[in-house]
């Protein structure tokens, strides 16, 4: 063995440490963290599936890296250089093998896509008298809440009694956002200063909020995820405060969240006073 | 402009102009030799030289990122006493933005792309194809000179009052054009959008220039089939900045209009912030972003096809065997070139553009991955059955090969849309391209001042302290990076002061500590570097014209070549990777070597089995 083999060993370490790192992961409790929405597990899928693959030609392209420096080591490979310009038919393989498994990924993650961002496709109160999903007589869902961002909090506005969005007896919070377990749910996301991320890690849900759009996030808590609450992290650099723009969402039972909502009514509508952020709120 | 400027008299006729070069170079004063140069050689010193200073400058401020991520509100060793004496030496929220700002600043338009195309691009490319100089000799000193403006803006960014740009390297608007948003900022962003403008001016002369040079000066014989993939390399990039780089400038000017004299191109009607007046807008936020990435992603491109170009000459000339599938590597770089305009939009899944058009950016992204893998695959090959020799240049542009892998496999994850939803702005794509843009390019651009250190200077680097160093920054950046891919499975957002009030994230310091001390581990390798290169400058040991026993054109040039480059006018019979051919004695068949009687002149072309 010559010693530059010692060189082979040092590549060697990659896939080695590479893949230890991912297999104690979870023991640092370093994965994916936990999931409490409906959807999450197409993510969660999707994400362990291009893991297995990616990693099976990681470990692939750089076992036989090494295998290759060790093998051909000047040093110890008595054999001439094998002279070849490359092969065609290897490079045929070596293309569509790829290419077919990069098509087979793009199309079997569409669906999960569309599901997560295409409206059309978002929750509806009722599919309207065609009774076909999708289409425009449908009833969309009325958004349980309104969050807009803004340097660096997070408001809320329930729509109130009436399940209309800004009128008079809307509840407003600010980041702590309460949600009713095991309910399809769409919550309108805006920006009102500059752009902001909405994201909540343990439902999979990630959207930019933009100032001058309106957009929706759709998602349903799954039961278990109830009495406990869960971070909403900005995830788009909002300026210096960016890092403290941090926000709640605890997720109730159907009771508890009526009652979050009366104590909220309770607090802004039977004082004396307009609470002040309604007063802000124009 | 010399009278070969032009360039479209044929090959030939460089030959004569050759002795007059030589005679003209000994009679330049000291600052037309090395100052104001018109010499492409000493143009790409001065690049190499400027960029490796501000490689150091990015450096010291991603020490500062890891720094506050390992230690949040930490007194800064160092410069805090300097910096926040009000504070008790730690640093504000403000000043990390402006850190992870700057850093990717610097080392995007200050180090990668100027140290690819403007160093090894201007060394490398006249000698490389066999030409005398470049294309437009005064344009090319433009070319540097024009850095200097954007340094000193750059500069000005730390310089001015408050703590400096403070929107990311992407600049989004709002946040980038509505000053009561990020007041601290101030002037500084105004400064770092006119550093930008230079620095694009600078790449622009570059490229024009490099297309110019390789199209028309190449030497005879040396057709575009039997360039050197590093010149391909070079190539296909500069035909990336000429296309993209213009969309870029103009959306720069435009963001500047905004913030000078409200004009609203990137803001929405009524943006305000932080409580101020409200602007007329009647933009949108989301056009600064298509505009930005259509320059940005090709940029991406610019930073790594150069590597892969010099990664592919560095592997077949240690492997004493040729290049594994010279055409597949070419059609593969101009197909990522292709794919690379089309792509722009995977930075912006979640941006709020619209859905569908995000599956198309998908698709594209997918495919895009395609001619990465082919690349790789063929290096491989080239390895396969060589005769491997582990000099220093070989560990790095291996080691790019090796990290290049995780890079290119980490970047399915997010083009997979809906794990883009989870992992977008977190630190896994902070993994990503520091395995591209680290562990790859920087990897590469180590392993050619290696390779090419004798040639640029005549003397040997130290080979040991070479290998000493390879493997220390080999080791620190797995130890500072790799562990960026859990982070990011965890959610852990990229550009936050201080995550660890997250309950999410709390967990993560400790494992932020280790990555911080790694930083400074391979920070602090450099050092070997640095000495190792400038003792080398001095007292290496006399290179020769060629030490690797290499077979492009540059390694027939005296070391360092003169003015005017070759003192005989090259001729190019062979391909440039013609190692182990069994038509000599020896392991290597330069491109410049007459084939011996009754032979042919060397395959070029790579034969179908």
């Amino acid at each position: 063995m010559g010693k530059a083999k010692y060189w082979s060993i040092v590549y060697l370490m990659v896939p080695i440490f590479g893949v230890g790192l991912f297999v104690a992961a979870p023991a640092l409790r370093m994965w994916l963290p936990a999931d409490v929405s409906e959807h999450g597990h197409t993510i969660d899928h999707l994400f362990v599936f291009i893991m297995y693959l990616t990693g099976a030609v990681f470990v692939a392209t750089e076992c036989a890296l090494v295998w290759y420096l060790w093998k051909y080591d000047s040093k110890s490979n008595p054999a001439p250089t094998k002279f070849t310009h490359g092969s065609h038919s290897l490079e045929v393989v070596w293309t569509i093998l790829p290419a077919a498994t990069l098509l087979f990924i793009a199309i079997y993650q569409i669906n999960a896509w569309a599901d997560q961002k295409l409206v059309r496709r978002a929750p509806v109160e009722s599919v309207g008298p065609d009774g076909v999903r999708g289409t425009a007589d449908d009833v969309p869902k009325a958004p349980i809440a309104e969050v807009t961002g803004r340097q660096f909090e997070w408001r809320i506005r329930y729509p109130g009694p009436d399940g209309v969005l800004h009128t008079r007896d809307d509840l407003l919070d600010v980041n702590d956002l309460h949600i009713p377990v095991d309910e399809e749910l769409v919550l309108v996301i805006k920006s009102e200063d500059v752009l902001h991320s909405f994201f909540l890690p343990n439902f999979r849900v990630k959207q930019d909020v933009v100032p001058g759009m309106k957009q929706k996030v759709w998602f349903k808590a799954v039961k278990g995820s109830e009495g406990r609450s869960y971070d909403l992290v900005c995830a788009e650099l909002c300026g210096w405060g960016h890092y403290k723009m941090k926000g709640r969402v605890t997720v109730d039972t159907q009771s508890d969240y009526r009652a979050w909502l009366e104590k909220l009514s309770f607090e802004q509508h039977k004082t004396s006073e307009p609470p002040p952020a309604t007063a802000e709120e124009q | 402009m010399s009278s070969h400027a032009l360039g479209d008299h044929g090959h030939a006729a460089h030959a004569h102009d050759l002795h007059d070069h030589a005679a003209h170079g000994h009679q330049m004063s000291f600052i037309g030799k090395y100052i104001f140069s018109r010499d492409h050689k000493i143009i790409g010193l001065q690049f190499l030289f400027s960029t490796l200073l501000w490689f150091i400058v990015g450096g010291l401020l991603a020490l500062g990122i890891r720094w506050q991520l390992a230690y949040p509100w930490s007194k800064l060793p160092i410069l805090g006493d300097m910096l926040f004496s009000g504070e008790a030496g730690q640093m504000s929220p403000e000043f990390y933005t402006a850190l992870f700002t700057m850093h990717a600043t610097v080392m995007i338009f200050l180090v990668i792309i100027p140290i690819l195309a403007g160093a090894f691009g201007n060394f490398l490319i006249p000698l490389m194809i066999g030409a005398d100089d470049m294309a437009f000799p005064t344009l090319n000193m433009l070319s540097y000179w024009f850095m200097w403006p954007a340094f000193v803006c750059f500069g000005m960014t730390f310089l001015t009052a408050g703590h400096g740009a403070g929107s990311g390297w992407t600049s989004y608007p709002p946040l980038s054009v509505i000053e009561s948003a990020a007041p601290a900022s101030g002037m500084a962003q105004t400064w770092w959008l006119l550093g930008v403008t230079f620095v694009g001016v600078s790449s622009m002369l570059g490229s024009v220039n490099y297309m110019t040079t390789i199209i028309q000066m190449r030497a005879p014989g040396m057709t575009m089939f039997r360039m050197p993939m590093t010149i391909w390399g070079m190539f296909i990039t500069a035909i990336l900045q000429a296309f993209a780089l213009p969309v870029l400038t103009a959306a720069g000017f435009m963001q500047l209009l905004d913030r000078v004299w409200d004009t609203g191109f990137f803001v929405a009607e009524g943006a305000t912030a932080n409580n101020a007046a409200a602007m007329s807008g009647g933009g949108q936020p989301l056009l600064w972003q298509h505009l930005f990435w259509f320059y940005s992603h090709p940029a991406v491109y610019i930073m790594i096809l150069p590597a892969m170009g010099m990664v592919s000459d560095m592997i077949a000339c240690f492997a004493r065997k040729p290049l594994f599938g010279y055409k597949p590597m070419v059609y593969s770089i101009s197909g990522i070139a292709g794919l690379g305009f089309i792509v722009w939009g995977h930075h912006m899944f979640v941006s709020g553009m619209n859905p569908v058009l995000g599956v198309t950016f998908m698709l594209a992204t997918m495919m895009i991955a395609l001619p990465s893998a082919i690349k790789v695959f063929n290096w491989l090959g080239t390895i396969w059955g060589g005769k491997i020799h582990f000099t220093t240049p070989m560990l790095f542009a291996v080691a790019f090969v090796s990290m290049f892998i995780i890079g290119g496999l980490s970047g399915i994850y997010m083009a997979a849309t809906p794990v883009d939803i989870f992992i977008h702005d977190t630190y896994f794509i902070v993994a990503h391209f520091h395995y591209v843009l680290f562990s790859g390019t920087a990897m590469a651009v180590m392993g050619a001042i290696y390779f090419w250190f004798p040639k640029m200077f005549g003397r040997m680097m130290h080979d040991g302290w070479g290998k000493v160093h390879f493997l220390l920054t080999f080791i620190f950046l797995n130890g500072t990076f790799y562990p960026m891919h859990l982070l990011g499975m965890v959610g852990f957002p990229r550009r936050l002061a201080d995550p660890y009030h997250y309950e999410t994230f709390a967990h993560l310091l400790p494992m932020n500590q280790f990555m911080t001390w790694c930083a400074i581990g391979m920070v602090a390798t450099q050092i070997i570097f640095a000495i190792n290169f400038f003792y080398s400058m001095f007292y290496g040991p006399k290179a020769g014209r060629n030490p690797w026993h290499a077979n492009g054109l540059e390694w027939c040039a005296p070391s360092p070549p003169g003015h005017g480059n070759f003192d005989f006018q090259p001729i190019v019979y062979r391909g440039p990777y013609e190692y182990g051919s069994p038509e000599t004695d020896e392991d290597y068949y330069p491109q410049w070597h007459p084939p011996k009687q009754g032979e042919s002149s060397g395959g070029e072309e790579p034969k179908p089995h």
